[in-house]
């Protein structure tokens, strides 16, 4: 019985202890250390930030180089599938562009009309854009996100949205001196304050993981006002983050679950260039 | 003399391969998202470090699975850190397993995997959602570890292919 724990201490103590050959340091010294350096990040500790700055400088890039097959594969798939469904998309295409005519002729007549109305109350909006380029998209299982190519230099900010076109895709998180990391509205963390049109509810839009987000914190139960109707979500600009009226989604039932979901305008599998969006509302007086 | 020299460069880029693939994984986080595969993810770096740890560290030196560690966390966007304990945590593992056993039994070192991603993917989600109050999907990770375990025999067959190469050249 001693001897079976003395071999079992023996094995413990060879594996943490032993160095191999060309080892410098033991094995329990690099897990000291990894575990060293998760407490020190975790209370954001100076060295470790610009450690992490400076690991991200490099690592992004090279990245971007060593994702280059497989990002080939994924834009041939994606190639592929629109090839496989271009009359079907043509033929929706055509109705779709007969609809958005007729609708742009409104549309151009209420931004007169919006641009009027704030002049008349004496507030502008002011926004700042700045395109940048998707260098890697990382979708992994345990975070959504992708690294764009504008930092700090580029005057990027904590917070500041990210578009595509004119849908919002996610919100800067991380800033490094000449990249930053965005988070994608599909990741589990994203929340986001938006308006739900034209039923003018007030709610929250979480991700979920998946290609899709759902409605939370809404006050009134929406689901028996959207029967029937076409609800599209858009920022509200609560909190401050985002531009209000940003488009984000629509809301659509899920067959299979029979539940609420919102599905994302821009499709973040493509994202090649972003625009990062700071805006201001500023008055008159 | 000029065969001679290509020998001992073929030699030395094999023995590298096995940290080429570790670096190439970590840095390209193969996904297959793409696929539209739901739920479909595996940790090939865990595999990798498994594999060659297992049959010897001198093909993956503790110091450079650290640092495969750092550069993982950096391009998932985990807190810095926690990869490198866990990839460390496999080679205790597996130094522990090399010390107890005499003859390999594939059986017992892929049962030994099945633990290890357990508790490693446990450590990860408890550190990250109780530490960190990052929300992380359990089902993902569940599956995640489940096709790590599954894939784990294929590695296997490619990797001692590769290894019976790397052992020819230095043997010759």
């Amino acid at each position: 019985m001693a001897s079976s724990r003395d071999d079992f201490v023996i094995a413990i103590r060879s594996a943490f202890l032993k160095k191999s050959y060309q080892q410098k340091f033991s094995l329990l010294t690099y897990i000291f250390l990894s575990v060293i350096i998760v407490i020190l990040g975790s209370f954001n500790f100076k060295p470790v930030q610009y450690v992490k700055i400076g690991i991200n400088e490099i690592v992004y890039r090279s990245s971007f180089i060593i994702s280059i097959p497989e990002n080939y594969l994924k834009n041939l798939t994606i190639k592929l599938e629109a090839h496989l469904s271009l009359y079907d998309q043509f033929k929706k295409n055509q109705t779709e562009l007969k609809n958005l005519k007729e609708k742009k002729l409104n549309n151009d007549f209420l931004i007169l009309e919006n641009k009027k109305l704030r002049e008349l109350i004496n507030e502008t909006l002011q926004s700042d854009d700045l395109y940048a380029k998707v260098l890697v998209d990382k979708d992994s299982p345990y975070l959504k996100s992708i690294i764009l190519n504008k930092g700090s230099k580029n005057n990027v900010k904590i917070g500041m949205a990210v578009v595509d076109n004119s849908y919002l895709v996610g919100k800067i998180i991380e800033v490094n001196y000449t990249n930053s990391r965005a988070l994608l509205l599909s990741d589990l963390n994203s929340k986001i304050p938006v308006l739900l049109e034209p039923i003018d509810i007030h709610a929250v839009v979480s991700g979920t993981g998946k290609n899709h987000g759902v409605i939370e914190y809404t006050k009134d139960d929406y689901d028996q006002k959207i029967k029937d109707q076409k609800i599209i979500v858009y920022t509200s600009g609560y909190g401050g983050l985002f531009k209000p009226g940003l488009p984000v989604g629509k809301i659509i039932n899920d067959k299979k679950t029979n539940e609420n979901i919102v599905t994302f305008f821009s499709d973040f599998r493509q994202l090649d260039y972003v625009k990062i969006v700071s805006y201001e509302i500023g008055s008159g007086n | 003399m000029s065969s001679l020299n290509k020998n001992s460069l073929i030699k030395a880029l094999l023995f590298y391969i096995p940290i080429f693939f570790l670096f190439t994984s970590v840095l390209n986080e193969i996904d297959f998202n793409y696929l539209e595969i739901e739920y479909f993810s595996f940790n090939f770096a865990y595999i990798l470090i498994f594999y060659w740890t297992l049959k010897n560290p001198r093909y993956l030196s503790y110091g450079s699975i650290f640092l495969a560690g750092l550069i993982n966390d950096v391009v998932v966007g985990l807190p810095i850190g926690i990869s490198s304990f866990c990839y460390l945590l496999i080679c205790a593992v597996t130094a522990y397993l090399r010390n107890i056993t005499i003859t390999p039994n594939f059986i017992n070192d892929w049962i030994s995997l099945l633990f290890t991603i357990l508790l490693i993917n446990s450590i990860q989600v408890v550190s990250l959602d109780f530490i960190f109050s990052i929300e992380v999907n359990y089902m993902r990770y569940l599956i995640n570890s489940g096709f790590t375990f599954l894939f784990y025999p294929i590695f296997l067959s490619l990797f001692n292919i590769l290894e019976k190469k790397i052992k020819i050249q230095k043997n010759d």
